[in-house]
């Protein structure tokens, strides 16, 4: 129905187009918009508002709101009164009509009475007579599902109290056996301080401790949070991770094993053995007392003549120095072709001469000093020599030194093969042995006969690097240190008597106890073993004192003392007593820790020799001086 | 040599462990309802000793069970009920599926459940073992209490976790036996004395969480299940003791609330609802089956224990009197809380301590009296300045309270007052051992416990120094003075050098300690060297922690200084 005009402004035409309800954008590019009754085109209004004149309508014409524009005629239609009000009920949801009573009396047309007229007359059916099959079906289906357990009835609420004394009667006896050996879970570690919200500023962390911190690896941290700081309770945040903790604590509590684990409750002080005191056991040397200057260059060896008094010390500066023991006065400078590999007294107190080995050469001087008779004595006994007969063709050549040399005491000069490194005195002090360390020859080990001027070689196989030798102060036994074993043999029954392990990597130095029972190794791997050769091819004890490579050892010749020397620039003295009665365990206790030796080139100390008689023990070192411990 | 052949891996310790998944098909449970068998029976993998042979000469990574524990857990009722319920999963999906919505009501109805009271008394047979295990119980409640209504679990698991948790804190309240609070920055840790059991939890600031999604919470809410099943127990046990009645009830002082509350009793809902928000009020004392008159405990008369002498017996009554000197130490306090302030902590370790407690009536239910009462003795406030101030009442910030707990006395309100910076607030559950390092906020505490002032004291020393500084720089500048005025030629008597005997034999003792050591065996020598090594660690820490205190100390002075010339 199309819209009345009300107002003599709104036009209309009683025109109805007749497209039907189509869209009206179909018309949009033709001058008309539809056909009325007789099939006559319409035409669209003429001039199509703009905005303006849209706009301008809007503001001027009062009845604006109530025009609205028919798409089907395109034009502007004013709703009437009426119309209006009839869209204001329908948007509230009222009826459109304004007389529709919807709450009239309802007059029921079926009413429960029974009236004397009935609504209809049909008879009853007989299905209303007789049961139902199909509700039969489905009870006995329900039936049947009952009986075979498909459906259970719906389980009476439960009325017992969710809570009650569960402990009520607590039976000691009811523990199983398993709860004894449950291991309940360790209770959450306890927070320190730098937990706080607002600790003391010491225990957070700076920028360097935070880059740290969060640079390193969760699990590495030791505090799995930051430390913070806040000026109140009321800006203290919630803390992220909080369910993480504690979802962490839950996986702990059922995925880790649990071990009971003895804590070692220990005093330190209870490990450190119980030792007799150092000074019960003196005397042995305490004090740094001497020091010998003079060499420019490290002392490789010492050594100390049979009265005590003189020392001699042979460096890599090529001299060898002889010095008064008391007095620190350098007796005597000797120059010879190269650095001084090893020196050694002649243990023989009748005699005096000093070995002295270095490059290829091994050279017997007679120092001069001390007794001029022993010193003429000896010089005699060299000069003494006789050639034998037939001279046998030997691998050392023996030669007698002139001139400035035999002035200097050079009394006889002894050229090997190859580069001497060490020289060892018999204790007689006829025989002198040299080594020659080689590793792929059967020429390494010479024992000279001084007096027939002879030499020996007493072993016809390598068996390894030989480091040291020494000979048997009382047996007639000769000791050769490989790398790692000491060998001992016996020389007049030329065969091998016993083969010691020293359980290093490399022997350096070796000493024989005066007595002749106890050797010691110095290795380069910090350890010193000592053997005892009556008990057992292995050592007795090995000691782990230096912290760097032992250099030299030493026995003292009447006391129980023996000492080291070390890279790390210390000499340690140790009492090893002995006791004669089998049953009683050697006593060897460190007593003294004897520093004061500079490290030069990562090279402490490199010899040791004590004093014949007195409890005193000489020291040199790399850094060109020997200092005397007494 | 007759007999048969041993074979390998047929005895010993092969035979006594089993693997996960082994153990899993013999039970025949899913990995998760494994899982949560083991966290419900308390269950926990072996290490054995020699794995390879347990593994059969396979270095692979296992986890391993033992068997004796997988038999235990062979013949566990709760078992059968996991199946029913994966049965019953299984027909309600068939159900839905079917659209069959009348049977899927019907199964619904008979959802089959369980209960793990049995679990409880087994894993923990009597009282106190239960009681030593209720740490992790606690703090798994108060968090779960904290959880939004939505999302994560079901929403009947967070209100039981609510209701124990504030069933618990009623519980302490009335017993008293909170000993030690501590704000650390994850959250509160509170420290109670239960039946001579030391229990310690922690509780979240109240704040929303933002789940992290690298949790499973079906593992937490399994822990949960367990964990609200032993603290309901445990709080039943609790309350009997105290001759509370369970599940608590408030008791009502004033006559119209009673009223009020008695018609709300009709619906039960809602009178669940409201007495656990008033309950969780703190504010109100609890209903005691017999009343309180006879309830109050007489005086316990102490027996010496056997082998105990006069000297012990006095030690034990002072600490007794200690504690209840702790125990009553906000007696007679009333305590205003502002409304910044975190609640439900601060009225909980007030009224632990005999305060009276209130706060703004629009802030919570349960206030008792308003910020106009003239009795109130200390304010609590949170905020840099208040506007309106009554001249009797003290104005603190909430770490006074916590720090008083701590030092279990009134500590001087002077440092705590409003827009103060704070003193820093120490742990309590730090015990130093000789060595370690302690801050000096400590000592000054230790010192205040002995009832010293030092900080007086401490202030007069440091002005002091200060005039000895300068009485010293004086007399340098006398005696140079002087030097100057002497002629330049002196004779000064030859000072004898004082042999420090004492040092000597020290130093003695300390090398023949070095040669002992010299002389351990390997083994020995080892443990020693770790000994000493974390001995070492500990001091050299305790020097790092007292130095850069003071190099902090030092630049705040500076500071200070700085200021006060300006």
């Amino acid at each position: 129905m199309p819209f009345r005009p009300a107002f003599s402004r709104c036009f209309s035409w009683d025109i109805r187009n007749t497209v039907g309800n189509i869209p009206m954008e179909w018309y949009k590019d033709y001058p008309h918009i539809g056909y009325d009754l007789d099939g006559k085109k319409i035409f669209k209004p003429i001039r199509n508002k703009d905005e303006l004149d849209e706009f301008l309508d809007k503001m001027e014409n009062p009845d604006y709101w109530r025009t609205i524009h028919d798409k089907m005629t395109g034009t502007d239609v004013c709703l009437s009164d009426e119309q209006v009000d009839l869209v204001h009920r329908l948007q509230q949801g009222k009826f459109g009509d304004v007389n529709f009573n919807e709450y009239e009396p309802a007059i029921d047309f079926f009413s429960n009475e029974v009236m004397i007229h009935p609504v209809t007359n049909r008879p009853a059916d007989k299905r209303s007579f007789i049961p139902s099959l199909i509700e039969k079906e489905k009870v006995g289906k329900l039936v049947h599902a009952i009986k075979m357990g498909w459906i259970k009835p719906r389980r009476p609420k439960e009325t017992a109290p969710q809570y009650y004394d569960l402990w009520a009667k607590e039976d000691p006896n009811a523990i199983l056996g398993r709860h004894k050996m449950h291991i309940p879970a360790p209770k959450m570690r306890l927070p320190g301080h730098e937990e706080s919200y607002n600790p003391p500023p010491e225990y957070l962390l700076t920028d360097e401790e935070r880059q740290v911190w969060e640079q390193q690896d969760p699990d590495e941290r030791k505090l799995s949070f930051l430390p913070q700081k806040y000026l109140s309770l009321r800006a203290v945040p919630a803390f992220s991770r909080f369910i993480q903790e504690r979802f962490e604590r839950c996986l702990d509590l059922y995925l880790c094993p649990r071990q009971r684990k003895m804590r070692v409750n220990v005093n330190p002080e209870d490990l450190i053995p119980k030792l007799p005191r150092p000074r019960d056991l003196q005397p042995f040397p305490t004090l740094q007392s001497l020091v010998y200057h003079g060499h420019s260059s490290l002392i490789r060896s010492i050594s100390i003549s049979p009265s005590g008094q003189w020392l001699v010390s042979g460096s890599d500066d090529c001299t060898v120095r002889f010095w008064e023991v008391c007095t620190t006065r350098c007796l005597k400078t000797m120059e010879v072709g190269g650095p001084v590999k090893s020196v050694a007294w002649n243990p023989a107190p009748s005699i005096s001469l000093v070995a002295v080995s270095y490059g290829e050469n091994v050279i017997l001087v007679n120092p001069g000093l001390g007794d001029r008779l022993i010193c003429s004595a000896t010089d005699q006994l060299i000069s003494s020599y006789e050639e034998p007969e037939e001279v046998k063709d030997q691998q050392v050549q023996w030669a007698v030194p002139e001139g400035k040399a035999q002035e200097q005491g050079q009394r006889l000069i002894l050229t090997h093969p190859k580069a001497v490194k060490q020289v060892s005195w018999h204790g007689r002090g006829d025989y002198l042995a040299c080594v020659m360390p080689d590793d792929g020859s059967s020429l390494q080990v010479v024992i000279h006969q001084v007096s027939r001027r002879r030499t020996q070689n007493p072993f016809h196989r390598n068996k390894g690097a030989v480091q040291c030798v020494s000979f048997h102060p009382s047996r007639p036994y000769f000791l050769v240190a490989t790398q790692r074993y000491v060998r001992v043999y016996n020389l007049i029954k030329q065969e091998l008597t016993k083969k010691l392990m020293a359980n290093c990597k490399w022997i350096s130095s070796m000493a024989v106890h005066p007595g002749g029972d106890n050797v010691i190794c110095g290795s380069y791997d910090c350890r010193l073993a000592w053997f005892d050769l009556d008990l057992s091819t292995k050592p007795y004890k090995v000691l782990r004192h230096h912290k760097k490579a032992l250099r030299g050892v030493a026995y003292h010749k009447h006391y129980p003392l023996f000492a080291s020397g070390s890279d790390d620039g210390t000499v340690i003295v140790c009492h090893g007593m002995v006791y004669n009665d089998l049953l009683q365990n050697p006593l060897i206790v460190p007593v003294k820790v004897l520093k004061g030796h500079i490290i030069t080139h990562d090279l402490g100390v490199l010899d040791v020799a004590f004093h014949p008689t007195q409890p005193w023990v000489f020291s040199s070192g790399a850094d060109g001086t020997v200092r005397l411990f007494t | 040599m007759g007999g048969l052949q041993k074979k390998k891996y047929e005895s010993g310790s092969a035979t006594n462990y089993i693997s996960r998944n082994k153990a899993r098909k013999k039970l025949s449970l899913s990995l998760a309802d494994f899982r949560r068998l083991c966290i419900l029976k308390g269950i926990y993998p072996h290490e054995p000793k020699h794995k390879k042979k347990v593994n059969k000469g396979s270095t692979a990574q296992r986890t391993f069970y033992l068997l004796k524990d997988i038999r235990f857990l062979m013949h566990e009722p709760i078992v059968g009920k996991f199946r029913e319920y994966k049965i019953f999963v299984r027909k309600l999906r068939k159900a839905y599926g079917k659209a069959e919505w009348g049977t899927a009501e019907k199964l619904r109805g008979n959802k089959p459940g369980y209960k793990l009271d049995h679990i409880i008394k087994e894993r923990y047979p009597t009282f106190i073992d239960a009681l030593r295990d209720v740490d992790d119980a606690l703090s798994m409640c108060f968090l779960f209490s904290t959880f939004p209504r939505t999302g994560k679990c079901h929403v009947q698991t967070i209100e039981l976790c609510r209701r124990l948790s504030v069933e618990w804190m009623n519980y302490i309240i009335t017993l008293r036996s909170l000993r030690k609070v501590f704000l650390s920055i994850k959250g509160i840790y509170y420290q109670a004395e239960v039946l001579g059991q030391i229990i310690t939890w922690l509780v979240p600031y109240q704040f929303a969480h933002d789940h992290p999604t690298d949790v499973d919470y079906r593992v937490m809410a399994t822990f949960t299940e367990l964990y609200t099943t032993l603290l309901g127990f445990i709080n039943f046990r609790l309350y009997q003791t105290l001759n509370l009645v369970y599940p608590p009830k408030v008791t009502h002082s004033q006559p119209a609330v009673m009223l009020h509350f008695d018609l709300l009793s009709e619906f039960g809902f809602y009178c669940s609802l409201l007495s656990l928000s008033k309950l969780s009020a703190l504010s109100a004392s609890l209903v005691r089956v017999v009343s309180t008159a006879e309830a109050e405990e007489a005086e316990l008369d102490h027996f010496p224990a056997e082998g105990e002498d006069g000297e012990k017996l006095a030690e034990r009554l002072k600490a007794r009197q200690d504690q209840d000197r702790q125990e009553k130490l906000f007696e007679g306090l009333k305590f205003f809380l502002n409304r910044e302030v975190p609640r439900e902590s601060l009225a909980f370790v007030l009224r632990c301590f005999g305060a009276q407690v209130s706060w703004d009536k629009s802030l919570c239910i349960g206030s008792t009296y308003d910020v106009t009462d003239e009795t109130i003795t200390h304010h609590v406030v949170d905020r840099p300045s208040l506007e309106k101030q009554y001249i009797n009442r003290y104005y603190v910030q909430p770490q006074w309270v916590y720090d008083c707990v701590n030092a279990r006395m009134l500590l001087p309100v002077e440092d705590y007052f409003v827009g103060v910076t704070l003193p820093p607030h120490l742990s309590p559950f730090v015990e130093e051992k000789e060595g370690d390092y302690v801050p000096p906020e400590k000592l000054k505490l230790l010192a205040l416990q002995k009832g010293e002032r030092p900080e007086e004291e401490e202030d007069n020393d440091d002005s002091e120094e200060e005039e000895d500084e300068d009485q010293s720089d004086d007399e340098d500048e006398l005696k140079g003075m002087e030097e100057k005025q002497a002629s330049s030629v002196k004779v000064t008597p030859g000072e004898a050098k004082p042999v420090n005997r004492q040092r000597a034999e020290q130093e003695a003792k300390a090398e023949e300690k070095r040669l002992a050591v010299m002389m351990m065996k390997k083994r020995d020598k080892y443990l020693y060297d770790k000994i000493m090594f974390g001995k070492k660690r500990s001091v050299r820490e305790a020097n790092k922690m007292s130095a850069k205190r003071k190099a902090l100390d030092e630049a705040s002075k500076a500071n200070k200084k700085k200021k006060l010339k300006k």
